[in-house]
């Protein structure tokens, strides 16, 4: 356990030295979140009543989705990880006595930590002291707090499970940009990094909501905001539970399978 | 000219080199685009309008603004990679080449695959025709062809900015993806939506709104002021101080050694 640990730190320490560039991070994404807002307050003008949410929920949900984007970026792949696919280095890490797939998951979720940590206290900070429809707000209760922070974890690790099925397939096709963009703004668009799934169609919605895509940014953000609460936010994480068990089940498996066909092409 | 189609054709020809994977990306720009398509119709299956203005006006100006950007993304796309062009010390080389330093950056890029996003703006232009109501004159589809080309020089523009802003700090500024990739990806509303102040930032900062929203609303007849239907050539004129900065920028290139 002690490896993959250090594998985690130093992963972890590389992601903080990028601070400047996380600094004009925060500027570009606090500017991209005040404008979504802006566009959905001119929705909210429009109808207010067939709004799925209080303004003042929505108002929080931008805000912890900008400051929490490197969580739940689904573009972010490992560079690492990917050429070492394409050009064979990963005959390397095959003769090391570690579990490949453990130390993969391990390797993302440290750079997706790193630049949430630079990144998102001076989001918050700063949304809490916004004018009033606008700014970010406090949950209800300290229990929804508690349960916003495990949902927030689990849900972080549904989306690398999900992402390292997207990694796996690169043993198959040598050519990994197709897939990619492909699988990437599907799951983009599915998990409502575009738009909140509450604003989706009811239908659609019920399906989402049962499939991983529901459970990876969708659970937390709904706990904190108030919408999802007590028992119906306990089965949501619930819910976020299966599905990682799940998708490291089929990752593992997959993975076990592509390992046994790899051909390390010479070189 | 004849020496940028020579470029245009080798490096359409080097593309074509990997066609899978040539027409997976584009199929990829296409999907990308198409879920903010998605994005927008589940938004006015909700809310029917927006500050008056209804889907298929919206389209409209969603196409519009898609098809200027994605021609400034594909043919300008050396500007857009510029860091990479001086880190790797290639601006160097062009330094010392006999041609103009514009030419050969513009040269050195061109992503044929964003014709995939090209293909969804026109895909969703051809439908909004009919569906915006609105009627086709000549002064109006001039308004259309006056919208795409000012779009098109103004994205070409930021680009420009971005590059320059390299010369100073070899690395590309993420804080410019809000003009580019912001403009695209919240002009498809017209920008009067966002409120009085971001309208009034980017008519006098950044003149997006004067390719968007003013031969918009000319467009789809809100107003008749002609003055609104010429305002993208106004815009145009953006490339000027774009291209003082440049040569500004260049004065001040040092190059990185490697």
């Amino acid at each position: 356990m002690k490896k993959y640990l250090s594998f985690f730190r130093i992963r972890f320490i590389y992601g903080l030295q990028y601070r400047a560039a996380a600094y004009a991070g925060v500027a570009t994404q606090f500017a991209w979140g005040g404008m979504i807002l802006l566009m959905f307050a001119a929705f909210y003008k429009n109808s207010a009543n067939v709004f799925p949410m209080t303004f003042k929920e929505l108002s929080s949900y931008i805000w912890l989705q900008q400051a929490f984007l490197a969580l739940f970026m689904s573009w972010y792949f490992d560079n690492d990880i990917m050429s070492s696919i394409v050009n064979g280095n990963i005959a390397y890490e095959l003769c090391r006595p570690i579990d490949l797939y453990l130390m993969w998951f391990l390797k993302n979720m440290a750079v997706r930590a790193s630049r949430v940590v630079l990144r998102c206290a001076p989001i918050l900070l700063v949304a809490f002291f916004l004018p009033e429809p606008f700014k970010m707000s406090l949950p209800n209760s300290l229990l929804e707090g508690a349960l916003f922070l495990l949902s927030l974890v689990t849900g972080f690790i549904v989306l690398v499970a999900f992402s390292m099925l997207i990694y796996i397939t690169m043993f198959y096709t040598i050519s990994p940009v197709g897939i990619r963009v492909l699988a990437v703004s599907t799951l983009e668009f599915l998990t409502g990094a575009i738009i909140p799934l509450p604003f989706f169609p009811e239908g659609l919605k019920k399906v989402l909501l049962i499939l991983p895509f529901g459970s990876m940014q969708n659970t937390p953000f709904l706990i904190y905001t108030g919408v999802l609460s007590g028992s119906e936010a306990l089965q949501s994480i619930f819910l976020q539970v299966i599905w990682f068990l799940l998708l490291t089940f089929l990752g593992k498996r997959f993975m076990k399978h592509a390992l046994a066909k790899t051909i390390v092409q010479g070189g | 000219m004849k020496l940028y189609l020579k470029y245009a054709a080798i490096l359409l020809k080097s593309q074509m080199q990997y066609k899978t994977s040539f027409f997976m990306t584009t199929l990829g720009q296409f999907l990308v685009s198409f879920t903010v398509f998605l994005g927008m119709y589940f938004m006015f299956d909700r809310f029917q309008a927006v500050e008056g203005f209804t889907f298929s006006e919206v389209l409209l100006c969603f196409s519009i603004i898609l098809t200027s950007y994605s021609l400034a993304e594909c043919f300008v796309r050396g500007f857009d990679t510029f860091s990479g062009i001086i880190s790797n010390g290639e601006f160097d080389r062009i330094m010392v080449r006999p041609r103009n330093e514009i030419l050969q950056v513009l040269a050195s890029r061109i992503e044929f695959s964003r014709i995939g996003r090209l293909i969804q703006g026109i895909v969703v232009f051809i439908y909004a025709i009919p569906a915006s109501g609105v009627i086709w004159t000549f002064d109006k589809i001039l308004t259309v062809v006056l919208m795409v080309v000012g779009g098109f020089f103004v994205f070409s523009g930021l680009y420009i900015i971005y590059a320059s802003l390299c010369f100073f700090t070899t690395e590309g500024l993420e804080f410019m993806n809000i003009f580019t990739d912001g403009g695209k990806e919240f002009g498809k509303y017209p920008f009067s939506i966002y409120g009085e102040e971001v309208l009034k930032f980017f008519t006098y900062v950044i003149p997006l709104a004067l390719f968007q929203y003013y031969p918009f609303m000319y467009l789809i007849g809100r107003t008749d002021r002609i003055t609104n239907m010429l305002l993208p050539i106004l815009g145009m004129l953006f490339i000027l101080p774009c291209h003082l900065f440049w040569r500004i920028g260049i004065r001040h290139y040092k190059s990185t050694g490697s």
